[in-house]
């Protein structure tokens, strides 16, 4: 059997519900199984570790096949909120936590929480439009530093 | 079915090492599995999410998830990370004598 996986560093790029989850689940999953665990948020998946934002992740609704309905229909005005709280109370009803307590829950699991430069810099951000549990601002070369001998997963 | 020697105890387990019949759990059987399981000494807290776990997993045919450990108040999510480090959910759930937890988070 191959070596078992001792480290992982997940970037997380998509500021939608459907682009953040798979990433907190990965990472809080890594924990879990006693692995170490790093989260990299940039570009718009940075809503996820923004203060006011990460409360208020929607579903994508439009050009999203997977929602099996016309992309018409997605750009309804409300639509993105309805389709997302349906999700929630399913996640809910699974135990999988809505995004801020998420966040919190991963931290809490011992995972690190990094913002990309680039972005913040980008999107004028500071620090304190961040939710505490995220550790620091970080530049690529600093994430690879972090990363070594690590894997790392982009969603 | 394999099984496993524990002290003076004989447990049949799984593959993985869980207890395939909870009714062959003793507290001294739990107390050998922590020791396997990196964790020295049962303590008060340990036994508190071991009771939790079990009353759990009898009203619902399932352990509870790290969640409902912290939002039941009985532990947070970081002090049971303290006491069963490296893998919390599968750790508490193999010495409490339960199946394998089977949920992603």
């Amino acid at each position: 059997m191959a070596d078992k996986i001792k480290k992982v560093s997940i970037i997380v790029s998509k500021g939608s519900l459907d682009g953040v989850y798979p990433g907190l689940i990965l990472a809080n999953g890594a924990r879990m199984e006693g692995i170490e665990a790093n989260l990299f948020f940039t570009f718009f998946g940075m809503d996820a570790i923004v203060t006011k934002r990460m409360g208020k992740i929607k579903v994508a609704t439009v050009g999203n096949p997977g929602m099996h309905m016309p992309s018409l229909l997605g750009i309804l005005p409300g639509f993105s909120a309805f389709a997302t709280s349906m999700m929630m109370k399913t996640m809910d009803k699974l135990d999988i936590p809505p995004v801020p307590e998420f966040v919190e829950m991963v931290a809490d699991a011992g995972c690190k929480l990094y913002a990309c430069k680039a972005t913040v810099d980008m999107f004028k951000l500071k620090k304190e439009d961040f939710c505490p549990q995220v550790d620091s601002i970080i530049n690529v070369g600093k994430f690879y530093e972090i990363s070594a001998g690590g894997e790392i997963i982009f969603t | 079915m394999a099984q496993k020697q524990y002290g003076a105890a004989t447990v049949d387990v799984d593959d993985e090492g869980f207890l395939a019949d909870f009714t062959q759990w003793t507290r001294e059987v739990a107390a050998a599995i922590a020791r396997d399981e990196g964790v020295a000494e049962l303590t008060p807290a340990h036994w508190k999410v071991i009771e939790f776990m079990q009353k759990e997993f009898k009203e619902n045919g399932q352990a509870p998830s790290i969640r409902k450990l912290n939002k039941s108040g009985v532990i947070s999510t970081k002090e049971l990370y303290d006491l069963f480090p490296g893998g919390p959910a599968k750790k508490a759930a193999k010495i409490s004598g339960l199946k394998k937890p089977e949920g992603c988070v």
